[in-house]
This record gives C-alpha cells, sequence and structure tokens, in this order.
C-alpha cells in the first residue's frame, strides 16, 4: 500500500477491534503491534462480531445475586453493549441413574451461547450433592480459572500498583478429591498431576498473555519438594514457552513467590500455577487489592465454553436489602467482555466503575461510603451515559 | 525457646541403642528421656501415686542415687516447665563448653554462618562448632548422613539451607527434608515481629507459627502410574496432627498467649485435613483459657495481607506451614529479619525462618545477617547460655532499630561486615565479658 493508506488500513483494523486512538495521526508502536497480532493470532476463542448482538446466559445465583445481576444489566443497557441476556437457574437435579447434574435447559443454554455471567451460589451443606460450582466445573470442564488482580484507585489497601493476573489450573491437582484412610489415624490423600492438563493450562497461559499484552509468564511451583509431579508440570510450562518465544518465561518456588508478593507485588505479571497454590495465591492477591468484594473472575473451559463470575459469597444477611456491591460482578462481566473482543465497551463500563469508586461520593458500605446498591448502580449508569 | 517432649513415648526409649549415651556422670539420656516421660506422668492427677509404682518394678535398683535425687525434684515440679525443671543439663557439654554442628549449606548460608561465628568468638560463648560440609551437588546421601550422625551425637544444631536441585532425578531426595524426617524434628516454630526500625506496610505484627515439619505434602512419595500421570502422596496421621496441635498449645499457654488458629483445607481435603482439625479440636479442649479457632487457608492468606493483627498463634501442617511463614516473614520485612527453630523430642536444630539460599546475593557482602543472628540466639538461649543470647540480642536489635544500620534488603546501605561490626562494638560497650581483654 502506498503511503498513508496503510495508516488508514491499521486505524480501521483497530477501530474495528474496538481501540480508540487519541492522535490518530501519530500511531504508536504498540498500537501497531497490537493489530499486527491480532491479526497474526489464531483465535481460539469464539469472536463476536461488534456490528451482531451477542446473547450470554446469565445465572443469577442466590443471596445478593439477583441483585447485582440487575445491576450488571442496567449498566450494560445503559452502555448499549450488544449482548442480550438470557437468564438460567442451575440448582443440581438427580437425573437417570442417580448422577447429580444441573437442568439440561441450563446445559443447552451454556452449550449454546458459550459465554456465561455467574453471581454466587449458595454451597449446601449435608444436602447430599457436591457444591454446585464443582458440578459446573465437572459439566463444562473448566479448566482455567483467570484472575486479574489490579489495585482499584479509590479503595485504598497496604498495596497500590498491583496489576498481576493469576492463572489456575482447576480440575485436578490437591483438589482431585481422592483421599483414603490407610490404617486407623493415617489419612492419604492424593495430588494428581497430568501431562495432558499441564500441557493445556500453560498453553492458556501463554495465549492469555499475548492476547492481553502481557509481558511474561512465572510457573509457581514446588518442584524441590515435589519433585515428579511438579517437575511433570514445570516440563509442560517450559515446553509451553518454547513454542511462545514473545513472552518471558520464568519458574519460582512457591514460598519466594508468597515472600516477595506480600513485599513487592508489582515484580510479578502473570502466574501460572496447579490447582491449591492457585486458589492460595489468588486469594492472597485478592487480599491485596482489598478483598473478594472487588476481585474479577473467569473460568476458561473446553470447546469454547467460558463462564465469568464473582468469587465472594452469597452474603444472606444482606440480601435484598439493596446494600450489595456489584463491583465484583460488574468486573467479571467486563472480563467477559474483553474476552468476546468488545474492548470498547469494556473499557467503558470498567472506567465508568472506577470513576466512581474514586471520588467516593456513592459507595456501597463495604466500599466505605453508605449508599445503596442502586444509587451506585445509577451513578456508574450516568457516567457510561456521559462518555457517549 | 525448649523443647516439648510428646507424650507416650516410652517404647521408643527403651530401644534407644545403648552406643548414643553420652560418657557423662550427670546424666545419661536414656535417664534424661525417662524424667520427660514420668514429667508427663506427674502432670496428670494422681500421678504422685503412680510415680513410685512405676520406677521401681522398671529399674529396680539401676539408677542408684539418681532416682533418689530426681525423684523428689520430680513430685514438687508439677507445674513448672522443662525450662525451670529438674537439673537437666542442655546437650553435649564437656568442660563447661558445649558442641554444636554447624552445617554451612550453601548460598549466604557459610558467610552468615562465619559471621555467626566472629561474634560468638568475640564474645566469648562457650560454644564449639563441629563443621559438617554438605555437598549438594553429590546424589549420594554420605554427606548428610554424616551430618545427622553428628547431630544426634550434639545435641544441637544451626544450620544454612542446602540447596535442591530439582531437575536432578526423584530419587535425590531434599538434603533438608531428609535431616528433618530422619532426625523427627517434628516443629517448626517462627516468631514473627514487626521490628519498630524496619519500615513495612503493616504494624504491631506478633504471630508465633507452628508448623509440622515431618509428614503432610513433604512425604516425597510421588510414582508415575501411568505415562503422563504423576501421584503425590499427602500423609496426614493422627499421632503426628495430636504431637504438633499439644506442642502448639503448650508453647501457647508458656508464653501467655490468648489464641491459637489452626489453618486448613478441610472444606475440600476431606480427611486428610479434617484429621488434623478433629485433632486440634481434641488438644483443644484440654486447653479451655486459650481460644481456640480455625480458618481456611486461602481466607488466612487474604487476612493476613489486610489484618494481620488478629492472628496470635496459628498452626498448621506442613505445605500450608510453608506458605503463611513466608507471608507472615514478608510482612515484617524479608527472609533478612526472622529466625527459626526445628525442635523435635531429642534435637534442636536452628536456621533463618524461610530457609532462603540466597545464591544470588552469596559472598557479595550484602546478606542481611540478623535472621542468623537471631537463630543463633535461640540456639543459647536453648543450650541455657541466657545472658550471651540477651547480649547478642540486645546488639542486633539494638543495630536494627536505633542505629538503623541495614542492609539492602530492608533498604539500607549497610554492608553485611558494617552491620556485623556495629554489633560486635555494642557488645563490647556493654558487656563486662570482653571490657577486661
Amino acid at each position: 500500500m502506498a503511503g498513508k493508506a496503510w495508516r488508514s488500513a491499521i486505524l480501521n483494523l483497530l477501530r474495528k477491534w474496538g481501540v480508540t486512538l487519541h492522535r490518530e495521526d501519530k500511531i504508536k508502536a504498540q498500537e501497531v503491534s497490537w493489530a499486527v497480532g491480532a491479526l497474526k493470532k489464531e483465535t481460539p476463542q469464539p469472536r463476536t462480531f461488534t456490528s451482531g448482538i451477542k446473547t450470554v446466559t446469565l445465572i443469577p445465583g442466590d443471596g445478593i445475586g439477583p441483585e447485582i445481576s440487575s445491576a450488571v444489566m442496567k449498566i450494560f443497557e445503559a452502555a448499549n453493549a450488544p449482548i442480550q441476556w438470557e437468564e438460567r437457574n442451575v440448582t443440581a437435579i438427580q437425573g437417570p441413574g442417580g448422577k447429580w447434574m444441573i437442568p439440561p435447559d441450563a446445559k443447552e443454554s451454556m452449550d449454546r451461547n458459550k459465554i456465561g455471567l455467574k453471581g454466587p451460589l449458595k454451597t449446601p451443606i449435608a444436602a447430599g450433592h457436591p457444591s454446585m460450582n464443582l458440578l459446573l466445573r465437572k459439566t463444562f470442564d473448566l479448566y482455567a480459572n483467570v484472575r486479574p488482580c489490579v489495585s482499584i484507585e479509590g479503595y485504598q489497601t497496604p498495596y497500590t500498583d498491583v496489576n498481576l493476573v493469576t492463572i489456575r489450573e482447576n480440575t485436578e491437582g490437591e483438589y482431585s478429591g481422592i483421599e483414603h484412610v490407610i490404617v486407623d489415624g493415617v489419612v492419604q490423600s492424593i495430588k494428581l498431576i497430568t501431562e495432558q492438563a499441564s500441557e493445556r493450562i500453560a498453553e492458556y497461559a501463554f495465549e492469555y498473555a499475548r492476547n492481553n499484552q502481557r509481558a511474561s509468564v512465572t510457573a509457581v511451583h514446588k518442584a524441590n519438594i515435589m519433585r515428579m509431579s511438579d517437575g511433570l508440570f514445570l516440563r509442560k510450562c517450559r515446553e509451553a514457552a518454547e513454542k511462545h518465544k514473545e513472552v518471558k518465561f520464568t519458574e519460582m518456588y512457591l514460598d519466594t513467590v508468597c515472600l516477595n508478593m506480600v513485599q513487592d507485588p508489582t515484580q510479578f505479571d502473570v502466574l501460572v500455577m496447579p490447582n491449591l497454590y492457585g486458589d492460595i495465591l489468588s486469594d492472597l492477591c485478592a487480599g491485596l487489592i482489598g478483598g473478594l468484594g472487588v476481585t474479577p473472575s473467569g473460568n476458561i473451559g473446553a470447546n469454547g465454553v467460558a463462564i465469568f463470575e464473582s468469587v465472594h459469597g452469597t452474603a444472606p444477611d444482606i440480601a435484598g436489602k439493596d446494600m450489595a456491591n456489584p463491583t465484583a460482578l460488574l468486573l467479571s462481566a467486563v472480563m467477559m467482555l474483553r474476552h468476546m473482543g468488545l474492548h470498547g465497551h469494556a473499557k467503558k463500563i470498567e472506567t465508568g466503575c472506577f470513576d466512581t469508586i474514586r471520588d467516593k461520593k456513592v459507595l456501597t458500605k463495604d466500599l466505605g461510603g453508605n449508599s445503596k446498591c442502586s444509587e451506585f448502580t445509577a451513578e456508574i449508569c450516568q457516567r457510561v451515559r456521559d462518555m457517549d | 525457646m525448649f523443647v516439648f517432649p510428646p507424650s507416650g513415648c516410652l517404647p521408643d526409649i527403651i530401644s534407644t541403642p545403648t552406643k548414643n549415651r553420652r560418657a557423662s556422670t550427670t546424666s545419661p539420656p536414656l535417664v534424661r528421656a525417662l524424667l520427660y516421660f514420668f514429667y508427663i506422668k506427674m502432670a496428670t492427677p494422681g500421678a504422685v501415686l503412680s510415680m513410685s509404682k512405676i520406677m521401681n518394678p522398671f529399674w529396680g535398683g539401676r539408677l542408684g542415687n539418681t532416682v533418689k535425687v530426681f525423684g523428689t525434684t520430680l513430685t514438687s515440679h508439677r507445674s513448672k516447665t522443662m525450662l525451670n525443671g529438674g537439673n537437666i543439663p542442655p546437650p553435649a557439654k564437656y568442660g563447661g563448653r558445649h558442641t554444636v554442628t554447624l552445617i554451612p549449606g550453601d548460598g549466604i548460608g557459610p558467610e552468615l554462618l562465619n559471621h555467626v561465628r566472629e561474634v560468638f568468638r568475640f564474645s566469648c560463648v562457650p560454644v564449639d562448632f563441629e563443621v559438617v560440609h554438605v555437598n549438594s551437588a553429590l546424589e549420594t546421601e554420605g554427606d548428610i548422613n554424616n551430618a545427622i550422625t553428628a547431630i544426634r551425637r550434639n545435641g544441637v544444631a544451626l544450620k544454612g539451607n542446602i540447596e535442591t536441585k530439582h531437575t536432578m532425578a526423584p530419587s535425590v531426595k531434599s538434603r533438608n527434608n531428609l535431616l528433618r524426617t530422619s532426625l523427627d524434628l517434628y516443629a517448626n516454630v517462627m516468631h514473627c515481629q514487626s521490628l519498630p526500625g524496619v519500615q513495612t506496610r503493616h504494624k504491631n505484627i506478633d504471630i508465633m507459627i507452628i508448623r509440622e515439619n515431618t509428614e503432610g505434602e513433604y512425604s516425597s512419595l510421588e510414582h508415575e502410574s501411568v505415562s503422563g500421570v504423576v501421584e503425590s502422596l499427602k500423609i496426614i496421621t493422627r499421632n503426628n496432627s495430636l504431637r504438633i496441635a499439644e506442642y502448639a498449645f503448650r508453647l501457647a499457654k508458656e508464653k501467655g498467649r490468648r489464641k491459637v488458629t489452626a489453618v486448613h483445607k478441610a472444606n475440600i481435603m476431606k480427611l486428610g485435613d479434617g484429621l488434623f482439625l478433629e485433632c486440634c479440636r481434641e488438644v483443644a479442649s484440654g486447653y479451655p483459657d486459650i481460644t481456640f479457632e480455625s480458618m481456611i487457608v486461602d481466607n488466612t492468606t487474604m487476612q493476613l495481607v489486610s489484618k494481620p493483627q488478629q492472628f496470635d498463634v496459628m498452626v498448621m501442617p506442613n505445605l500450608y506451614g510453608n506458605i503463611v511463614s513466608n507471608v507472615c516473614a514478608g510482612l515484617v520485612g524479608g527472609p533478612g529479619l526472622v529466625p527459626g527453630a526445628n525442635f523435635g523430642r531429642d534435637y534442636a536444630v536452628f536456621e533463618t525462618a524461610t530457609r532462603n539460599t540466597g545464591k544470588s546475593i552469596a559472598d557479595r557482602n550484602i546478606a542481611n545477617p540478623t535472621a542468623m543472628l537471631l537463630a543463633s540466639c535461640m540456639m543459647l538461649d536453648h543450650l541455657k547460655l541466657y545472658d550471651h543470647a540477651t547480649s547478642i540480642r540486645n546488639a542486633v536489635l539494638i543495630t536494627m532499630n536505633e542505629t538503623r544500620l541495614h542492609t539492602a534488603d530492608i533498604g539500607g546501605q549497610g554492608t553485611t561486615s558494617e552491620v556485623v561490626q556495629s554489633i560486635m562494638r555494642y557488645i563490647q560497650s556493654k558487656g563486662q565479658l570482653t571490657s577486661d581483654l
């Protein structure tokens, strides 16, 4: 292409992907590389056309779930996001053969739409069936749990400038649930690491790093003690690193990561790890930015399924009182938009949310204010509308 | 710090090989161990009467005078701690001097332990070090077995961390782990305290962490059942869980602590961590004035980074102990500040709490000697050399808090040798021991 034609070509490409440029006559090298990267990469996740309406399965959940789900729906409407919601309920039902499963209409909806947004689900004690989260995980083979932890300006914690992502293997590892009583008083719990699962999660971690312009991936392990199991995990990570040379790969012991994380979290970027370490580290990182009430989370499954969720509890004590904080579910929904490629809308809603929290005028009780959930939602909607 | 022996150790005493008995006239280890057993018995009500019944049938006249001497002191020691109780001397004392095994290890270990020796020599501490080198590059276990034998001989050790190259074959086990399991050092104790001279995000932290040191995820039992599928076993036993819970509660009581928190993941690992939690609850019922609570490990880490002041004493299995102790060490200022101790029934090994090899800062004179020096003070307390321990500890803390001479890891400009010199200068100015020389 001659002269400035390539600029317009790239500008159009960027516009299509929802990236806005401040000064269109000066295209930055980074933006060009984004576009080139977007052209080069394969896209295993389902991409949506920015012009079409995408249907997303919404699972409101229990407790404060319905309130925060409706808050998110309102904000999306205010932002004119091309999303159509299909509400479904998941309560465990016993299928033929006595096996517990989720209702077939929910399963069918998820399989069709591939993207889901989930509120908090109640885990019943002694109900005879496993937790709902576990059922969902098994049904859709949700193998990766992704938690981006970014410090929220306006919600003060002792840690500022946190910007990392924890990617946790979600199906095996220490949570395999295989336990035996060998003799009375001796219990053995089996930690399972398989080549296939490790390969899958390592691949996903590098792809995520590439798609989200992340500079490095760190594998967290304890191979000095668990030589074979974490050794296998590390080997697979190294192999995936070979295939993705543009992303820097490092390995770090779990204890060193914990030590450095509480002293200087800025040194970490993307962390990939097996199940148990991931559980603990992702909650540690959530604690750094302010807790589960403001942390988004996404679960990626096989066959392109992705369910984004809020990881806090159902908070039955404040359910129905319009006191809930929808930030976690909102940020998870923003993550969902980014996953679908709707970066423009994602940026708009995220900015609206962060600006509201930064202004500190209208905040829910857990963020330090005394406004209602509906007021908080309305404020964000107002900001989002003003941005257009 | 003192060693708390567990209950019900009589079978082990009887099987102690006689060659381990030292030719000391004060108190053979067999008798000491026996006395530990009787102390436990003394602690239970109605035990006074049982003592004579146990002593005579088993041992007849073999013990001679020792029974008469220790018999009376024991009955009056029902409520006293092992610290004051009895005339039980610390291990390996001969001619007034103690012998302690020193394992330099890798990375920053050798240089820090050299500084410890320097400070001890300067302060005229009556401790001689028996240095045992362990080469981590070798695949054979001869080196570590020598070290273990030396520790068995001396009873007390001070060590640096031995590197584990995880690129080696799985049959080459972690040397540190081997040491801990062979000597049955079941309790790892770490005291994290905010130091006034160190800038941290959180203030007023004072947490004691007691971590089970021998089993759990560190059992090193792994196998590849099918190609591409590896299983690693995590073992939790009732005995070890009871033992560590008992240790934790007794320590909490001795130190006047109000609350013990058990950290677990029993919602997922129902049998394993469920057993651990059950044992903790069982032991807690015997200490009604200490509050017991339990917390799931992911919530614990979240609480630690937001509100660490709520924790007092924490007890947990091996892997969670690793994570929580590293998080706490990071909260109070880093790996260079916190000392740790590993206690077993008969042996005690002192080292830094986070067990870092520090390869990247080795031999550059920038490592922080505080952790290793405080660990050596803990060792001196264990050997009952309290005056020396206090003088060195005060010197270290004054240098840290008042002189503010910090090494690079806590944001200062000092080198290791400068800090050590400052410590020695302070000891000289305060102590009568060295000023007359």
